[in-house]
């Protein structure tokens, strides 16, 4: 039975079911020594990280995380922060001086905190639940200036949001249970139910907030929902139905009469009554009991919706329908049959009746519900705590305490959202369920502002701790950027802090860092990330990737270096690299003088090669002129000028001439006299000095032609 | 959490360090072996030594990464009177195929005449800086001005704190309105009991540190000293590892009100005292957002904090060895981490009693 039964068969996880038996107190409710309790279930994982501190009053107890094959009784540990992961190790703190020589070899641990994020299957909740996330924080932006059909608008818009959550989960469960079932390693397969089960209690959970605080079912249709909230996560009983049908003679079949009494207990009584008919058909004796017990079936007033019935009229009704079951019992009509008599009882809402089927009932909510539908089918939702408290009481009967899971859905039935937040964020492994609940209840207006230690309220902390759990994740980490987008109070700072630490891997990934950066004007991480590449470009000598990084950075300190790395491989290698990034700089060229002096010497040389030799004269002279052109290069652009001194016709003007005649008298008074010349040196003086003299000679022959070329011209 | 990985470090001796580098890609340790040693983390999550070399010696206390604007950059300090600064030399063909990386001195820093105790780069708005501190009770910090030239450091100033000091940090915040502070802690445990923790301020006037507080309540020695991350607070908070966990909140005092011109007056709080490691409390360190904060002690546990909105800390896990001995693999990755194995409270609840035992 087991193996066929759908991820939605919860039917045996009853927190307080009636197996009972030696059932352990839960871990929260036993108070005992945090951390011989933490022992008594924690294997050496357990990720309950962080989650208690957040929360007020209630005394959650550290979780503890044991570190295999360190003896804590011995050693001490130290440890390292890192962006998404903890580093620990074994050392001695307090014999520094004098080490001793450890046995062994030290081991170094690597520590994560959320341990959900790493779950291929849980990372499809994580994902598409960020969309209905996202899509819920725009419904007040669409709605601005909308008209009063807005508050019902919003109202349907959020059940929606509520459902799309749900169906989420229950996808995620699906395929969870698919992957449970396939597992071959049975340990692997049990772990993976597990999670199934998990899952199953978030929808559980989610469901019943959904009806209690979103929908807000009021009496009537209140019942309704929880029937139907039960019938769907307690749903055995559609394989249990398939199974009889399906037999041969499903009357004789060993489970008819279960199955016909958990189809009362769901309220299905259309099918129940089919059911009897079969046994009405092929047993004559009872045939007579089966009819009344069917009409009795067929005639429960229920609420029906979209008629304008009115409660009283249908509580007027559902009474004479109930006296009507009452007679016959008393009556002894199905004496003869005790299944009969005992669905009738059921039908009449008899405490001892429904306990007996504890078992088919599997919990006390479904036993609650059951309750309420035979005897108090119009509750009002201010009443639903009483009548919860003493179904749970009369279920567990004493035997045992309720778990996690009956405190979260007992505070539900008692609308303490606040303490269904609270338990969750103890009970649950990873912050999706609480974040995006409370998130929605926040939208419902539902939550009174708690603040939180910098002013942010739950809502916003509970986000931001989802949200950091993400980042951990070398790929969940963009969904985490939304999350922090829409915490007002500290989601900003967050994500400055969160997004500079995304390694850098690839280009690709720099730039969809970037472009998140920008796209919110986080100028001082821009700023950061694009040095960040930058300096590992220089390193590596790509020096037009490293310039481009600057330009980006704007920082003007580290394109001076570029530049002048690109104007030293220039002088040893006589030609440039990158020419495209350098022809292209526009206004970039102005972040540093040196960027636009590279950027002009190429131009220089750029116009030189296609001959423009005028332009290319008066754009090498203007570089010494206007200082731009760093001193130490001017002997370089004179000598860039010889060849143009060289031409047959005359490219330099009489008055450019003297400037540059000016430009190299500068550069050679004012050099230092050398001390001790050693060889090398004379040897590059000499070298120099002929230079000197070549380009002397060069400017006064220049000098010559052009004031005989002015002088003509004008005189003609 | 969880243990994700376990990898063999593979030093002689005690290991007494371990540091991420910014982007948790990379680490270093540094051990009483005289050695450091630099991993790097691989596309598929595994772990590999890159480079392993003798740095001083004497035994090596602190290994720390200077910000990725500066390139890849190491600090370390020693028992050996020295502090150190390492770059890593890309190129070489040899190494890479080799899998390994080259790491170069690029200066030593000699100024100390006893142990240095710790090293900590400057936050990289203040440029390429980095302190030390020794037992000689000096604080001293250098600079690069050239962040091109790793080999030119010249000593910028010279704290005396008059005591041995033990452990150094510098406030992150960028805010323009908090000029650049360090705090100093000492674990000098000569009976003329003096407050062991200083807070220095730099005075853009005089251009020089000068004393701003003193904790006096801190009289125990100190082992580890910790700002956390600003997040836009007008105030600081500072943790101290002493015979117990210690957190201050520092709230400036408004300029107009304090003398003009001297450093800034604090308004000192202590918001949280926690004596839960029994003994001493050896380091703490707080998480990048500065939410969290983790101490080490002489319990042989790590701990972390937590504040509630009530400002109310509490301890809300703990790190603790089993007591176990190490297996002989050398890397064991969780290769399939998931839910359900580590909630036991709803997990517990939702089998019943048939399954979820399997804990106890």
């Amino acid at each position: 039975m087991a193996e066929r039964r759908g991820p939605c068969g919860i039917g045996g996880f009853g927190p307080a079911g009636s197996t009972g038996g030696a059932r352990a107190g839960s871990s929260l409710a036993t108070g005992a020594e945090p951390e011989a309790r933490a022992r008594s279930f924690g294997g050496p994982a357990n990720s309950r990280w962080l989650r208690l501190g957040a929360m007020e009053e209630l005394d959650g107890e550290p979780t503890v995380t044991l570190i295999p094959g360190v003896n804590s009784s011995k050693k001490q540990m130290c440890f390292d922060w890192g962006p998404g992961e903890m580093l620990v190790c074994e050392t001695s703190f307090n014999k520094k001086e004098k080490s001793e020589t450890v046995p062994g070899c030290p081991v170094i641990y690597i520590i994560r905190k959320d341990v959900d994020v790493y779950s291929q299957i849980l990372r499809k909740l994580f994902n598409e639940s960020h969309g209905i996330f996202v899509g819920l924080q725009r419904i007040e932006e669409e709605l601005t200036g909308k008209s009063r059909k807005a508050h019902h608008f919003i109202f349907c818009r959020l059940v929606r949001v509520s459902k799309n959550y749900r169906s989420v989960i229950r996808a995620c469960m699906e395929e969870m249970h698919q992957v449970a079932i396939a597992a071959k390693d049975p340990a692997c397969s049990r772990q993976f139910s597990s999670q199934v089960s998990i899952l199953s209690a978030m929808e559980l959970i989610w469901n019943l907030c959904e009806i209690l605080f979103i929908e807000v079912a009021p009496a009537g249709p209140l019942l309704l929902h929880l029937l139907d909230w039960v019938r769907l996560h307690v749903c055995e009983v559609d394989n249990l139905l398939a199974d009889v049908l399906g037999s041969e003679n499903p009357r004789k079949h060993e489970s008819f009469w279960k199955l016909v009494t958990i189809l009362v207990l769901q309220g299905r009584l259309d099918e129940a009554r089919q059911m009897l008919s079969k046994e009405a058909d092929s047993s004559p004796t009872s045939a007579g009991m089966c009819r009344i017990l069917g009409d009795l079936m067929r005639t429960m007033p229920v609420l029906s919706p979209g008629t304008t019935q009115t409660l009283t009229e249908l509580e007027l009704k559902w009474q004479h329908w109930h006296e009507e079951c009452e007679r016959h019992l008393q009556d002894g009509t199905f004496a003869s049959s005790p299944h009969l008599e005992s669905l009738c009882k059921i039908m009449l809402g008899d405490e001892a009746a429904l306990l007996e089927q504890k078992e088919l009932l599997n919990n006390w909510y479904h036993f609650l519900v059951t309750r309420l539908l035979y005897s108090h089918p119009t509750v009002k939702p201010i009443d639903l705590h009483f009548y919860a408290q003493s179904s749970l009481d009369l279920f567990l009967g004493g035997e045992s305490s309720p778990e996690p899971l009956d405190n979260i859905l007992m505070a539900a039935f008692e609308f303490d959202i606040h303490q269904v937040i609270k338990e969750c964020s103890i009970a649950l492994s990873n912050w999706w369920f609480v974040a995006h609940l409370t998130d929605l209840l926040d939208h419902c207006k539902l939550l009174q502002s708690h603040n939180l230690y910098f002013g942010s309220n739950m809502r916003e902390f509970l986000l931001l701790e989802y949200a950091s759990g993400l980042f951990a994740h070398h790929s969940l980490w963009q969904l985490g950027v939304d999350y922090f987008d829409y915490c007002p109070e500290l989601g900003r700072v967050s994500l400055e802090l969160h997004i500079e630490r995304i390694p850098l891997s690839t280009e690709q990934k720099a730039l969809k860092v970037l472009r998140i950066c920008e796209q919110r004007q986080m100028t001082e991480q821009v700023r950061s990330i694009c040095k960040i590449l930058a300096m590992k470009a220089v390193r590596n000598n790509r020096l037009g990737s490293a310039l481009s990084w600057s330009i980006r950075a704007k920082d003007a300190a580290f394109a001076t270096l570029v530049s002048d790395r690109f104007l030293r491989d220039y002088c040893e290698r006589g030609c440039f690299s990158d020419l495209d990034l350098i022809d292209n700089l526009g206004p970039a060229m102005m972040l540093s003088d040196r960027l636009t002096f590279l950027g002009k010497y190429r131009e220089f040389h750029r116009l030189y090669g296609e001959k423009r030799f005028v332009d290319a004269a008066s754009l090498l002279l203007s570089l010494m002129t206007s200082q731009i052109a760093p001193r130490s290069f001017w002997m370089t652009l004179l000598t860039d000028a010889l060849p143009l001194l060289e031409q047959k016709q005359v490219i330099f003007s009489a008055e450019q001439t003297y400037e540059l005649m000016r430009c190299l008298e500068d550069l050679t008074s004012g050099r230092p006299v050398h001390g001790e010349p050693d060889a090398q040196r004379l040897q590059d003086d000499d070298i120099e000095t002929t230079k000197v003299e070549m380009l002397r000679l060069a400017l006064a022959r220049n000098l010559a032609r052009a004031i005989i070329k002015e002088g003509s011209l004008e005189g003609s | 959490m969880f243990v994700a990985r376990s990898i063999a470090a593979d030093h002689k001796d005690l290991i007494h360090d371990v540091s991420f580098d910014f982007h948790g890609r990379r680490m270093a340790t540094c051990s009483s072996d005289q050695s450091v040693k630099v991993w790097d983390k691989s596309e598929s999550g595994d772990w590999h030594c890159t480079a392993s070399w003798k740095t001083h010696s004497g035994s090596v206390w602190r290994v720390t990464w200077a910000h990725p604007e500066f390139g890849q950059v190491l600090a370390s300090c020693s028992f050996d009177r020295t502090a150190a600064v390492w770059e890593e030399i890309v190129g070489e063909s040899n190494d890479k195929l080799r899998g390994q990386s080259h790491w170069v001195k690029r200066t030593t820093l000699v100024d100390s005449r006893t142990s240095v105790t710790d090293v900590k780069f400057a936050p990289k708005h203040m440029g390429l800086m980095l302190a030390t501190c020794s037992a000689d009770g000096i604080v001293r910090i250098y600079e690069a001005p050239d962040v091109m030239n790793l080999s030119q450091w010249s000593l910028q100033h010279e704290i005396s704190c008059k005591l041995s000091c033990s452990c150094i940090s510098w406030n992150p915040s960028s805010s323009r309105a908090h000029s650049p502070m360090i705090a100093v802690g000492s674990d000098d445990s000569s009976p003329n009991a003096m407050a062991k923790v200083q807070i220095f301020e730099y005075n853009e006037n005089t251009r020089k540190y000068a004393k701003a507080e003193t904790l006096m309540t801190v009289t125990d020695p100190v082992h580890d000293i910790s700002f956390a991350p600003n997040l836009g607070r007008s105030f600081h908070i500072l943790a101290i590892a002493t015979k117990d966990v210690r957190i201050f909140t520092l709230k400036p005092v408004r300029k107009e009100l304090s003398s003009s011109g001297g450093p800034t007056k604090f308004e000192i709080h202590i918001v949280a005292q926690f004596d839960n490691h029994n003994s001493q409390v050896w380091r703490v360190s707080w998480n990048i957002t500065g939410t969290v904060l983790a101490s080490s002690g002489d319990d042989g546990c790590v701990r972390l904090w937590k504040a509630n909105y009530m400002d109310n800390w509490k301890c809300t896990g703990i790190l603790k060895g089993n007591g176990s001995p190490v297996n002989g693999s050398s890397q064991q990755g969780n290769s399939n981490p998931s839910l359900g194995s580590n909630i036991p409270n709803l997990q517990n609840s939702l089998n019943g009693s048939s399954v979820g035992r399997k804990h106890s």
